[in-house]
């Protein structure tokens, strides 16, 4: 549909239908505008996991009659509800996205107890039916490209030693962490992944320590799972070692050792819940979907990628992009302690809700979860 | 060795290459805290200027294409932000402790505001001379790539307790330190030594900062420093205001810093997050093996509104 013919009334009717739509048609001169609140746990410019949201969001601010108000490192503690409050209280916002993943429980769902007639759209959560039906949760399949760029560094390491910067060891880190190995794995059987946690989402010096740390013991292709890249990729690049980004295409900072890296998607993905809140069909409170949906993307290959690696990545991306899709943890998979985690016979699809409450390291990864 | 892994080594070379490369901000700020600090006035504003000298000196790096000016411009934005919480604390019955909460607040947060533009830009980065050529294992010559603040910042403690010791302006600046009324007596003007002391601890400390944005980590972002300045100042009480110990205490901060990634990378996994507190387990051990119910702490100046 126009996407310059949504009014509050028409994006309401998915939240508050009744009561609000009601009161716009009293009162026409609030029925312009409909406020959208942003909550980020860094800062919005860290060129990382922030700065795709707030892609997502300056997608927002273009579209006439939507309003868009943000605050940026907003704690993942009761700070998030004294936000949420003053974005509702204050700004009069009608749909919150709080970002980070530890606003969901309890903070969020907290909040939408409290405001039942708001809807609330968390980035990362696991929405299930004993959560309020005015909340949401949603999440791009990342470790899809995560997959692909595992290939890429499997391929393209000489000493088969691959790195891995993350911030803490919850699913999502976890699953990426497993996606890139398994990845890697895929292509390159000898190849293993080790993995320094840095214990939070933004410490530049303990993430370039991890990153020297990791080269000397011999890794020289890395990639990461913390909010801004930057660090990763620039003291790897100055070792001499190869990167793989992530959130956003970081390859202007190491033209020559950026290989290929895994991206969001979020500036096509807001402007598309609000057009199914504007229809009226609503945003389902389960949203999933990755490379296919086109919730998430690689970045275009550097010029180190060989032939070789760019047809193999190129098969599995296909594979991604297929009807039936690609399932990444299948049956048989044996985590790094030795303990069978997905028994044999069993594929866990990627919609598999299972996958999001992983606590493991698959073979092939060195180091632990705690 | 034949894959280029120098296994368990790892360890002690990532402390000290650790030492070398992420002291070197807590050198800095330290050393120019103790000059503030000797003269009898407290700056916590510091962590506000480490990051406002980070910012500017990544900005006018990348503006200029010259990252020695950007460190010149980092010092003298430290300096005027020195001479603003002298300034202010030159004014009758105004508490230093509490002007400098305010100027680390209105440091970071200006840093911030400023430096948005600059979190994408590559800015051209200090060079470093490579004091490992004699070795042909690649991790030891990484960890002996050594910037030359760091080397000015070593040479900088023996030099400062020389001077505090044996020059005029030593004297100067302890007598201000001790007894205010003393300096008075000899005809000097306390505020003017401690307006002074103030912008060379400023001009240090901005310093300190842009080796974090121009040489390690070596990029700006706002969480750049993660405390480090407050921690320097922290440092100094510590290592009572004597330079040289300021020194072996910032480099045993540098090292400990290393550890935890470190032992990761090796295959010590359990208690990452214990061996990420080390630097801070630290600092409560010795502040708790050396302190006294019965005497202020030794080297203290008798001025400093801390021990008054």
């Amino acid at each position: 549909m126009d996407s310059g013919r949504i009014s509050r009334r028409h994006v309401l009717q998915g939240g508050a239908a009744l009561t609000l739509g009601a009161a716009a048609g009293l009162r026409p001169a609030f029925a312009a505008e409909t406020t959208i609140g942003f909550i980020y746990v860094g800062s919005r410019d860290d060129y990382g996991y922030n700065q795709a949201h707030a892609q997502g969001a300056a997608a927002l601010k273009k579209i006439p009659g939507l309003k868009v108000v943000e605050e940026e490192k907003v704690p993942e503690t009761d700070a998030v509800e004294k936000t949420i409050e003053s974005m509702i209280n204050l700004d009069g916002a009608t749909l919150l996205f709080p970002t980070s993943f530890g606003y969901y429980n309890p903070h969020m769902i907290k909040m939408a107890n409290k405001y039942p007639k708001l809807r609330f759209e968390h980035c990362g959560g696991l929405w299930s039916e004993k959560d309020p039906k005015n909340a949401g949760s949603y999440f791009g399949y990342i470790d899809e490209a995560q997959y692909i760029s595992g290939i890429v560094a499997g391929l393209t390491s000489k000493s088969s030693k691959l790195g891995f910067v993350a911030a803490k060891p919850i699913p999502q880190v976890l699953r990426n962490i497993n996606a890139f190995t398994l990845g890697a794995k895929s292509v390159n059987p000898k190849a293993t992944t080790q993995v320094i946690f840095t214990g939070d989402w933004s410490m530049p010096v303990k993430e370039a320590e991890a990153t020297n740390s990791l080269i000397d013991q011999g890794v020289d292709v890395l990639t990461c799972h913390v909010d801004g890249p930057k660090t990763m990729v620039e003291n790897a690049a100055r070792r001499g070692a190869f990167v793989c980004g992530y959130h956003t295409n970081q390859s202007a900072l190491a033209p020559k050792a950026y290989l290929t890296g895994a991206e969001w998607n979020w500036e096509a993905l807001y402007p598309k819940f609000v057009k199914m809140i504007a229809s009226g069909e609503g945003i389902p409170n389960f949203y999933r979907g990755g490379l296919k949906e086109e919730i998430v993307k690689t970045s275009p290959y550097g010029e180190a990628v060989s032939a070789e690696a760019r047809k193999a990545a190129d098969e599995a991306k296909a594979k991604f992009l297929s009807a039936e899709g690609y399932a990444i943890f299948k049956g048989g998979l044996v985590d790094n302690k030795g303990k069978t985690v997905i028994p044999a016979g069993t594929n866990r699809g990627q919609k598999d809700p299972e996958l999001e409450k992983m606590d493991y390291l698959v073979e092939g990864v060195l180091g632990a979860t705690s | 060795m034949a894959d280029g892994s120098i296994g368990l080594w790892t360890v002690p070379l990532a402390v000290l290459g650790g030492a070398i490369r992420v002291s070197t901000p807590f050198l800095f700020v330290s050393l120019g805290e103790c000059i503030t600090e000797r003269a009898g006035r407290i700056n916590l504003g510091l962590e506000g200027t480490l990051v406002m000298g980070a910012m500017s000196a990544y900005g006018i790096s990348y503006l200029t294409g010259s990252p020695w000016l950007g460190v010149l411009a980092a010092g003298i934005t430290g300096a005027l932000l020195g001479a603003l919480h002298a300034g202010i604390c030159s004014l009758p019955r105004v508490n230093d402790v509490a002007v400098g909460i305010a100027l680390m607040l209105f440091g970071t947060g200006l840093a911030f505001y400023l430096g948005k533009p600059l979190i994408e830009p590559t800015a051209p980065r200090l060079p470093a001379i490579d004091f490992g050529w004699w070795s042909d294992i690649p991790q030891v010559q990484a960890a002996l790539r050594i910037n030359v603040l760091f080397l000015i910042g070593v040479a900088l403690a023996p030099i400062l307790y020389w001077a505090f010791r044996t020059t005029r302006w030593g004297l100067l600046i302890r007598t201000a330190g001790e007894s205010a009324d003393a300096a008075r007596a000899m005809g000097h003007s306390v505020l003017l030594i401690r307006l002074r002391a103030t912008m060379a601890g400023g001009f240090l400390a901005g310093i300190g900062g842009s080796f974090l944005s121009l040489f390690y980590p070596g990029s700006w972002n706002e969480g750049l420093s993660s405390g480090q300045g407050i921690t320097a100042v922290a440092l100094v009480i510590f290592a009572r205001w004597d330079p040289l110990l300021c020194l072996w205490a910032s480099l045993a901060f540098g090292g400990a810093a290393a550890l935890g990634p470190a032992l990761q990378s090796v295959g010590v996994t359990s208690g990452y997050h214990l061996f990420n507190a080390a630097p801070y387990i630290l600092t409560l051990a010795i502040m708790i093996i050396t302190c006294s119910p019965k005497r202020t702490l030794t080297g203290a100046p008798a001025e400093l509104s801390i021990t008054r």
